[in-house]
């Protein structure tokens, strides 16, 4: 034990701490910060290179039995029948469930107006659940699987969207095919702007549908006690998956406690629970003893999921000094087979992003038969970036002007989409693309590939994209609590997940910094609705900003309170007091000082337990992060290969909180992003079977290792936004992959010429272009 | 438990014996989570494409859900639990952890069984014996980049012992 650690002390590295804010104050933002900001591995590394986490699909209760789901093999069809006798038979069977037990007689939404069965008769979608089984092993849990016998109609299916309203195609619900009314959106005139303009262009654009998979299966361990139900999820937001299985099971909120300290990824697919929760929880309640229910991989693929597939166009209009005069803009998309914001967002970067009076965007958002999709990271940006940031580009080169001066000449300062065109707190898109551009030496590349001889078949090109996230700003609810114990140690806790985003490492940090006390002696405990307070679940960008100003305000809290007591031990007003380096001190007079772990107020109460709540956002004010990318490639003209040499990313996110952990969220953001350009998509088959052809890693192919750019580079745009909260730090998960894809294809045209609209931009869809091409010339 | 359909094999686990009555379909994986308790090796696909179940038989890293437990009779086994001194981290642990090599970190304990396995064959290897290495191993959260530099970090941490 070093001195510094002695028993009894205030666990400091020595560091002052921010001035205290009186009671009901605004608190400063953090001037000369000492841990935020700096370079911290996280507080549970060792946990997670240890093998000490447990993840939910790791945890293995007494007396616990494993659950598997009968799935529907068609993408749509109608059960006349389901024989369940053969399986109730079998070894090992302890549960089996399905449309006819009365526990299972529930209902589950997908929107106000649609909702089905638990366990419906009409499957809409290949994979759909139909019967559950538990038993003494995952293996005897498939043996009865395998043997449920099912009749079912088998009908006709609609599997690609762009046939969904096409005259005789089959109807998937008694509506037809279309989600809603189409959704539109338009601002001045763009038949007016395209007359303004030098130069139109018109192109169509689409993006296949993208899958989730992250490594740890959807699924959860459920167990009762008595009539507690206590439910281990892979989850990005407990208090989500509390909610949602309340109310399917008519319980009350009290009676449902959700745990969910680690999860293997979730990208989005995780922020809502799936019907496999509710049904491990009635297989447990059946067999009176603990179930794991975690789905296979294939089942991920088909119910747990996607980013939709766009079809898109986008006419635009410049002038030849840079001035974007029109965007109009046309998406159809699909959610699958019930209400899943099939078109969510797709337009939101053509309506925003740039400078444009005159923009019309459309929306059609069709049903078909497969998997609903769940919200994944970024929704309908990466999609939209696609096709609007292709068109900028092409626009650049109509009118001679560089990519990026065509950008920085279009930046807004406020969101022109928004109702009152209100003006963002900050926007970083300026220095993202200036920096970017200057860090990556855009112009000198640029220059060396215009000079360079091409001999053989490799050519290179460089590219950028920027764009800017609809959320990122967070905002309540949220509550977090910071004990202080005697001892100086602090326990902070709060309901957010960590997705793997380093959460609790910036809360630690945030409460290190607020209080003085060592990042290592500050215990967390989180997601659990049975034990921490109310977060909403981990996504969009929105949990540093919503956790991290909560975690300050109880951290002061606790300032607030300890300065009060030491005022009553040293017999003086509080208001001089000043908290740092592990005592209480007046600025005025030396003498009055004590040790924190000395004040008598604190020894009598245990501890000291402050309380922060997430403060409103400032009325009137847009908090969005921004971000550009900018990358080289290298084309084989001959076989289509395109290797990636090199990735910079640039983001205002407001304050950088932990540089270690965020510089990983840019590469990782960019790893996915590649994989969304250039080898993901579902493939259905369409005109045959309707089935999901290639659902497994092996057919589905994410990127690898072997895929990465040999070098990547981080810059972080480092404002921070006073105005967004009092940490100043927007969210960075979703920027960081939404502008990829489409720097790569920008980079590809750059080397090639070749435009790539459609996604995946792979060997054969290059050759295919460069053949098309060469015979054109 | 019904027997009659069960094999005795004994496995050799982290350095100690195991006697375990077996279904013969059971795979390594399966034994080690579920009737062992050493769940740092991950279910991912069941299907060996994501390597999240990589541990090492006789140095060597292997899919542990591809891999039948009664044919891992007589090798020795090495999982991620086993690569740790006590409570003390591996060098190759403290690299991921010093690079933050990871974000979720469930794919971890496979990378680093697979780094580990690179090391033990071959101790100073390239940046391309690196990715070679790895690329049996997904990564959702794209964390490649600071594994590359985790492992290097490693090949040095350990040339230096």
């Amino acid at each position: 034990m070093t001195k510094k650690e002695e028993k009894g002390a205030y666990y400091t590295e020595g560091l002052s701490v921010p001035e205290t804010p009186e009671p009901g104050e605004v608190p400063k933002p953090w001037s000369k910060p000492q841990v935020i900001g700096t370079w911290r591995p996280r507080v549970d590394a060792y946990e997670r290179v240890s093998g000490s986490a447990i993840y939910p699909s790791d945890l293995n209760l007494p007396h616990m039995l494993y659950g598997s789901i009968l799935r529907c093999p068609y993408p749509h069809a109608r059960i006349r029948k389901v024989n369940m006798s053969r399986a109730e038979r079998l070894p090992g069977v302890r549960a089996v469930i399905n449309a006819n037990t009365p526990e299972a007689d529930l209902y589950w939404s997908y929107s106000k107006e649609v909702r089905t069965k638990l366990f419906d008769p009409q499957c809409r979608y290949e994979g759909e659940t139909i019967a559950a089984v538990a038993a003494e092993t995952p293996y005897q849990a498939w043996d009865a699987v395998r043997v449920i016998h099912v009749e079912y109609d088998v009908l006709p299916f609609v599997a690609d969207e762009r046939k969904a309203l096409q005259p005789g195609a089959p109807q998937i619900h008694d509506g037809g095919n279309l989600v809603g009314p189409k959704e539109t959106y338009s601002r001045g005139n763009v038949e007016v702007g395209f007359v303004q303009a030098d130069v139109v262009l018109e192109e169509r654009y689409r993006t296949e549908c993208e899958l989730h998979t992250p490594l740890e299966l959807h699924g959860c361990v459920a167990h009762w006690e008595g009539d507690l139900l206590i439910i281990h999820e892979s989850t990005q937001g407990v208090y989500g998956v509390q909610s949602k299985v309340a109310q399917v099971l008519g319980l009350p909120l009290s009676k449902v406690r959700v745990i969910g300290h680690y999860l293997g990824g979730g990208f989005g697919s995780k922020l809502q629970p799936g019907k496999y929760t509710v049904i491990a929880a009635l297989l447990a309640k059946k067999a009176a003893r603990p179930v794991k229910l975690f789905l296979t991989r294939e089942e991920t693929y088909l119910c747990a999921g996607n980013r939709p597939p766009a079809n898109m166009r986008l006419k635009a209009g410049v002038k030849k000094d840079g001035t974007l005069t029109a965007l109009d803009f046309s998406v159809t998309g699909t959610g699958g087979a019930y209400p899943a914001g099939g078109t969510d967002l797709v337009d939101w970067l053509i309506r925003d992003l740039y400078t444009c009076p005159n923009v019309r965007t459309e929306k059609t958002d069709v049903y078909i038969n497969a998997g609903p999709a769940r919200p994944f990271r970024a929704p309908g940006h990466p999609q939209g970036s696609w096709a609007l940031e292709q068109m900028l580009d092409a626009l650049a080169e109509a009118i001679e002007m560089d990519p990026i001066e065509l950008r920085l000449k279009n930046v807004p300062s406020y969101s022109q989409a928004r109702q009152g065109n209100p003006p963002y707190t900050a926007t970083g898109l300026k220095e993202c693309l200036e920096q970017g551009a200057h860090v990556f030496r855009w112009n000198e590349r640029r220059k060396q590939i215009k000079d360079a001889e091409q001999k053989g078949p490799l050519r290179r090109g460089v590219g950028v994209a920027s764009c800017l996230w609809n959320g990122g700003g967070g905002g309540p609810p949220s509550t977090v609590t910071v004990t202080l114990f005697s001892d100086g140690t602090v326990n902070l806790n709060m309901g957010a997940s960590d997705i793997g985003t380093g959460t609790k490492t910036v809360m630690a940090m945030v409460a290190a910094e607020e209080l003085g006390v060592r990042m290592n002696m500050i215990r967390i405990e989180h997601a659990d609705t049975g034990t921490t307070q109310y977060a909403t679940p981990s996504g969009g960008s929105k949990t540093v900003p919503t956790e991290a100003p909560a975690v300050r305000s109880a951290a002061i809290h606790v300032k607030q309170q300890l300065l009060q007591m030491a005022a009553d031990d040293l017999q003086t007003d509080s208001s001089c007091l000043r908290l740092g380096k592990g005592e209480v001190f007046c600025e005025k007079e030396a003498s009055k000082r004590i040790r924190v772990s000395d004040i008598s107020g604190l020894k009598r109460q245990g501890v000291v337990i402050g309380v922060g709540y997430r403060g409103p956002n400032p009325a009137g004010k847009v908090i969005n992060p921004f971000a550009a990318q900018f990358c080289e490639v290298e084309v084989n003209i001959k076989t289509g290969e395109v290797k990636i040499l090199e990735f910079l990313g640039a983001n205002e996110s407001g304050r950088v909180m932990n540089h270690l952990t965020y510089n990983n969220q840019v590469y990782g953001g960019i790893a996915m992003g590649i994989g969304f350009a250039m080898t993901e998509v579902r493939i259905l088959d369409a005109n045959r079977t309707g089935k999901m052809v290639n659902k497994n890693w092996h057919d589905y192919k994410l990127p690898t290792a072997l895929d990465m750019p040999r070098h990547m580079e981080s810059l972080p745009i480092d404002i921070p936004d006073p105005e967004a909260n009092i940490t100043g730090a927007k969210g960075l998960g979703e920027p960081v992959t939404i502008p990829t894809a489409a720097a790569i294809a920008n980079a590809v045209y750059h080397a090639t010429g070749i435009r790539v609209r459609e996604t995946v931009l792979n060997p054969t869809r290059l050759s295919i272009l460069f053949s098309e091409h060469s015979k054109e010339k | 438990m019904d027997s009659t359909n069960m094999a005795r094999i004994t496995l050799r686990i982290n350095g100690k014996t195991h006697d375990l009555l077996v279904e013969p379909r059971w795979s390594l994986l399966f034994v080690l989570r579920e009737r062992l308790g050493l769940t740092a090796a991950k279910m991912g696909c069941e299907r060996g494409e994501c390597g999240a179940c990589t541990v090492l038989m006789d140095n060597l890293p292997r899919y542990a859900c591809m891999t039948l437990a009664v044919e891992a009779e007589g090798a020795d086994i090495l999982t991620l639990e086993g690569l740790m001194a006590g409570e003390a981290l591996s060098a190759i642990q403290e690299a991921f952890l010093e690079h933050d090599a990871f974000q979720c970190g469930y794919c971890t304990p496979g990378q680093i069984m697979a780094a580990e396995g690179l090391l033990r064959t071959s101790p100073d290897p390239t940046d391309e014996e690196i990715r070679e290495s790895l690329s049996g191993n997904l990564c959702r959260c794209g964390a490649y980049t600071h594994i590359f530099q985790a492992v290097r970090r490693a090949a040095e941490l350990r040339q230096k012992t």
